[in-house]
């Protein structure tokens, strides 16, 4: 493919056309994109027109552009927010002139940070790539898409600075980013969330509300690096991750509106086919605990490293809200179990930086569990959702190897076997779940499971073709 | 800068003649001239000055002096021969001073062995009175030792006992491996402040012989005629000519004629150039003898030699060595051709033994060593030998700029490792069939065909090129210093071993490891504290 029409076919502002490292590594890879696209994306759906969004600049105002395409044509796009006058403004080198090149002694550390945050998104359109079977409507499965292809842009944001920045390494590296597979044994991908399927709809809704949060938080940790792309790239995927999370907070929002209208009227959900809110709670407990463990340990001398070295700051670390930008003066209170209970420990805080991101996405959780339930209130219900603690059912940091309740006390081993199945999803659920699945494709109909969305897509009606199946 | 060559006209603490077959080094040292302030060079004990003209006779007797058969190494100081490398300077050096400079006495003491080995220099250390600690390592680098037997003079090594340190020039190494004394005998000798006497150093083979004062000029005059007379002549002389070198300094570091040291210091880095032969070079050994030293291979390696030891003395904190090279692929084959074809000429032979020592000094520098093969070098031969000896190659692809890397035949064995190894079969330890189809076919080759070949490390294309340099430099000064020296050293050397590599390798590591101690150079250590009223305190903790 030459140059003209790799530049008509990958916006960008990254003066692609110009760029011959760039263009000859993509001349190899995006075909090699392509390809996995449609054996690993939503490959049933390839011939239909879906009305999605692509973003094909970073202005505040028009940024994203909607119109129908095929997926596999699908305007994958290259953009860096726009550069701004910054030195670096935490860690060890603070007031040093920022990174447009990676430092060489930083390139393994900052490939690792790249890769790993590459990988999830591809992973995710793996694990969703049969959901559109049984979307619950149409605008629905056009969220569906919508998120899919923005995960794929955002792995091209990542190819781009591996392509740009790491050399060869680099386009060995994303060249894997596509040969790995969720779930495969052999070539697994490299997170461990992201090597189970999302079965059904109740977990994308809570895998993006919870997981993609935690991408959230990822995202805004390296949209503070002293490497200006990956800030600048970080930056911009942020916007589109919105969309991602939005999509979560509503659906398990709309799951629950419909639960609790059934309730308000003294049915019960299962009667009909929607969903209990025990089951909910199930999975909300599930998905909320395996994404805290993306955070990795509470307690890590990498984190540490990362922040000294300027890859990686807290979250919005340069609005100031900060008082020491080096982080060396304080401490961290952690509470670590101790035979059987929980011993309060000091940690230098720059060891407990993974702690101070996922105590903050812990906070952004509980907001919208808070709005979930107030719709319930309103709707008369008094039961709640609840955030389980952040001990819970933990397989990373300082908790991985202890048995924690809901509330987060510790337990035996004999507790945790005996109450797991009311904490936890069972297979009962799963099944029960996945008979609900119907899909429902006439638009502006939504299956029995799930109240309708308030509003339509680019100020469309909510009965709008979202999906022309060919 | 410091300079790394001398004359013997210009000799401070060495009397050296030749005599027809034979050359006397007689060591005097001049205790008032030591190499730096600080210190008295006192009962013929001896520092870097010292050391660089014994290395520059030795380097003299070999290209000037081809009729030399016997050299003896004595001393013009009655009842002294050595007492070692000076005390008060090691104890006052800093670290990196310390380790270059114990490795330069080693590559002159090797140089000794390397004389009698090639060039059939057989050597003789006459102990005309105490060979202690350096000044036996001197002695036992030699063919034979002969140590006068007054009932009092001694060969010792008292590192140990007396400075919390070891003999770090080779002692132990070639007390086992060398001369084959027994272990246990050895390591009563190595803990013996007073040494051996002759009557006991005989018995133990820390000496050839032994004879009476009386008679002990006439004995080693006999002992150097008989050599003499077994011995075969390299060349009835005369030789050639070694005039001075010395780089000039620049704006951005310092260069000679074929060597160009580009010094980056804030990032750590140098970059030595090395300039392939231009002009009509020697093609026979008559030729070169007429050429004497301005001939491309002996003064360009000449100015490489001096170029290494600079930036080991001088560049301390110079971590990186980017190895560069320009000029002509086929005019250096050309030159290696001719002069393996005439390796039997006596200076065909100095000359290539000689770059087999400069690439080893290269070899054994402690500095992280890439090599950047790009349009415009001359990566053949010797040159290609410098490249294989670094920790890494990288070579760019370009076909608009294209270039190449050739073997020639020095790499059939003339330019051997210190473990004795090619550096073909260093690099292919696992395949020895591929190292010696590769000394056989002697390939030249394109980037692709190196890299298929396994000769170079990364191949980069244009587009990549720049970065994939840029990064694996700052990556490399980057990581810790020490942490460096251990694994290039490690990985530099597989394979077999030498009493030579052994000494290299135990000096890195034990000596080196020794010397940062507490135990020898803590405020209390016994390095430190040697020739103070108090005595050492140890940490006794045993590793």
């Amino acid at each position: 493919m030459s140059a003209v029409d790799l530049e008509a076919k990958i916006p960008n502002n990254v003066d692609l056309k110009n760029d011959k490292r760039l263009l000859r590594a993509l001349e190899k890879w995006q075909p090699k994109f392509r390809e996995w696209w449609k054996e690993m994306g939503p490959s049933d759906y390839n011939t239909d027109q879906i009305y999605l969004r692509t973003a094909v600049g970073v202005g505040k105002g028009g940024w994203a552009h909607f119109d129908y395409v095929k997926m596999p044509d699908y305007r994958w796009g290259i953009f860096l927010a726009e550069p701004v006058e910054r030195t670096i403004h935490f860690g060890d080198n603070i007031g040093s002139p920022i990174w447009n090149e990676v430092p060489g002694e930083m390139r393994n550390r900052l490939r690792r940070l790249i890769v790993t945050q590459a990988d999830t998104e591809p992973a995710s359109v793996e694990q969703q790539r049969l959901l559109g079977d049984t979307a619950p409507s149409l605008m629905d499965m056009r969220s569906l898409f919508q998120v899919n292809v923005e995960e794929g842009r955002h792995l091209w944001a990542m190819v781009y600075l591996l392509h740009t920045y790491f050399g060869a390494d680099g386009r060995d590296e994303a060249e894997e980013l596509l040969e790995r597979r969720s779930g495969n044994a052999d070539k697994p991908r490299i997170l461990e969330a992201f090597n189970k399927p999302i079965e059904s709809w109740l977990d994308f809704f809570c895998f993006t509300t919870f997981t993609d949060r935690d991408g959230k938080y990822q995202l805004a940790s390296l949209a503070e690096s002293s490497f200006d792309p990956l800030a600048r790239s970080t930056q911009f995927m942020l916007t589109e991750e919105a969309y991602h999370m939005q999509t979560g907070e509503n659906g398990v929002g709309r799951v629950l509106h419909r639960t609790g209208e059934l309730l308000a009227e003294g049915k019960d959900p299962k009667s009909v086919g929607a969903m209990p809110l025990d089951l909910v709670q199930r999975y909300v407990n599930a998905w909320f605990s395996v994404s805290m463990d993306l955070f990795g340990g509470e307690d890590s001398t990498n984190a540490a490293e990362s922040f000294a070295s300027g890859l990686k700051g807290r979250y919005r670390e340069g609005d100031g809200i900060y008082k020491d930008p080096k982080a060396l003066a304080q401490a961290y209170k952690l509470e670590v179990p101790e035979g059987n209970r929980l011993v309060e420990q000091e940690i230098p805080l720059r060891r407990a930086m993974n702690g101070l991101l996922l105590d903050a996405y812990i906070a952004d959780c509980k907001r919208i569990v808070s709005r979930w339930n107030r719709d319930l209130e309103r709707l008369g219900v008094k039961e709640t959702i609840e955030l389980p603690s952040k001990r819970f059912h933990r397989h990373q940091g300082v908790y991985a190897d202890f048995d924690f309740n809901p509330a987060g006390e510790l337990i035996s081993k004999d507790d945790w076997a005996a109450n797991v199945d009311s904490w936890l999803p069972t297979q009962a659920d799963r099944e029960y779940v996945a008979s609900c699945m119907k899909p429902v494709r006439e638009p502006g109909k939504y299956a029995n499971w799930i109240g309708p969305h308030s509003v339509g897509v680019n100020e469309q009606p909510l009965d709008f073709e979202y999906v022309k199946f060919h | 800068m410091i300079s790394f060559h001398t004359h013997p006209d210009q000799y401070r603490h060495w009397k050296f003649q030749v005599e027809g077959a034979e050359a006397r080094l007689s060591l005097q040292v001049d205790p008032e001239h030591p190499f730096s302030d600080g210190y008295e060079l006192k009962m013929n004990s001896y520092d870097l000055g010292v050391d660089i003209e014994l290395q520059d006779a030795v380097q003299r007797l070999r290209f000037e002096h081809p009729q030399v058969k016997v050299l003896v190494i004595s001393s013009a100081v009655d009842r002294t021969f050595c007492a070692g490398a000076n005390i008060p300077m090691l104890a006052s050096s800093t670290h990196p001073f310390k380790v270059n400079f114990c490795k330069f006495t080693n590559e002159t003491r090797l140089s000794l062995e390397d004389a009698s080995r090639h060039s059939g220099i057989r050597t003789i250390a006459a102990l005309n009175g105490l060979a202690a600690g350096g000044g036996y390592e001197l002695a036992i680098a030699c063919d034979e030792i002969y140590l006068v037997d007054d009932g009092n003079s001694a060969v010792s090594l008292p590192e140990v006992p007396l400075l919390g340190v070891l003999p770090g020039t080779g002692g132990l190494t070639r007390l086992v491996d060398k001369r084959k004394v027994r272990r246990d005998l050895a390591d009563m000798f190595s803990t013996l402040v007073e040494g051996v006497r002759a009557k006991k150093a005989k018995a133990w083979d820390l000496i050839d012989d032994s004879f009476p004062k009386s008679r002990f000029d006439e004995k080693i005059g006999e002992r150097v005629a008989a050599l003499v007379e077994s011995n075969p002549a390299r060349s009835e002389g005369p030789g050639i000519t070694l005039s001075p070198i010395s780089p000039r300094e620049t704006e951005g570091g310092f260069r000679y004629e074929y060597i160009d040291v580009e010094l980056d210091t804030p990032q750590r880095r140098a970059t030595v150039t090395v300039k392939g032969p231009s002009g009509k070079q020697p093609t026979n050994g008559e030729e070169y003898l007429q050429a004497g030293d301005s001939s491309w291979a002996i003064q360009a390696f000449r100015e490489l030699d001096d170029a290494i030891c600079q930036l080991r003395f001088e560049f301390p904190e110079v971590g990186l060595l980017l190895l560069k090279t320009s000029g002509d692929i086929d005019t250096v084959l050309q030159v290696e051709q001719d002069l393996v074809a005439a390796k039997d000429h006596w200076l065909c032979n100095e000359i290539l033994a000689f770059m087999a020592r400069t690439i080893r000094r290269w070899e054994l520098t402690g500095r992280s060593l890439f090599a950047l093969i790009e349009a415009g070098s001359a990566f053949a031969g010797s040159l290609f030998e410098l490249a294989l000896a670094c920790d890494r190659i990288y070579m760019l692809d370009d076909p608009d700029h294209p270039c190449e890397v050739a073997l020639s035949p020095v790499s059939r064995g003339l330019l051997p490792m210190s473990s004795g190894l090619t550096r073909l079969h260093n690099r292919f330890l696992a395949k020895p069939d591929h190292a010696a189809r590769l000394a056989q076919e002697l390939p030249r080759v394109d980037g692709p065909d190196a890299d298929e070949l396994g000769l170079i490390t990364v191949l980069a294309d244009d587009i990549d090129w720049e970065d994939e340099v840029r990064i694996a430099i700052e990556e490399r000064v980057s990581l810790s210093p020490d942490a460096l020296t251990g694994m290039e050293a490690s990985l530099r050397f597989g394979g077999a071993e030498t009493c030579d590599s052994k000494i290299f390798g135990r000096l890195s590591a034990w000596q080196n490891w020794i010397f940062i101690r507490p135990n020898a150079t803590g405020e209390e250590g016994a390095l430190v504290r040697y020739g103070h009223p108090e005595s050492a305190r140890f940490d006794w903790r045993r590793t």
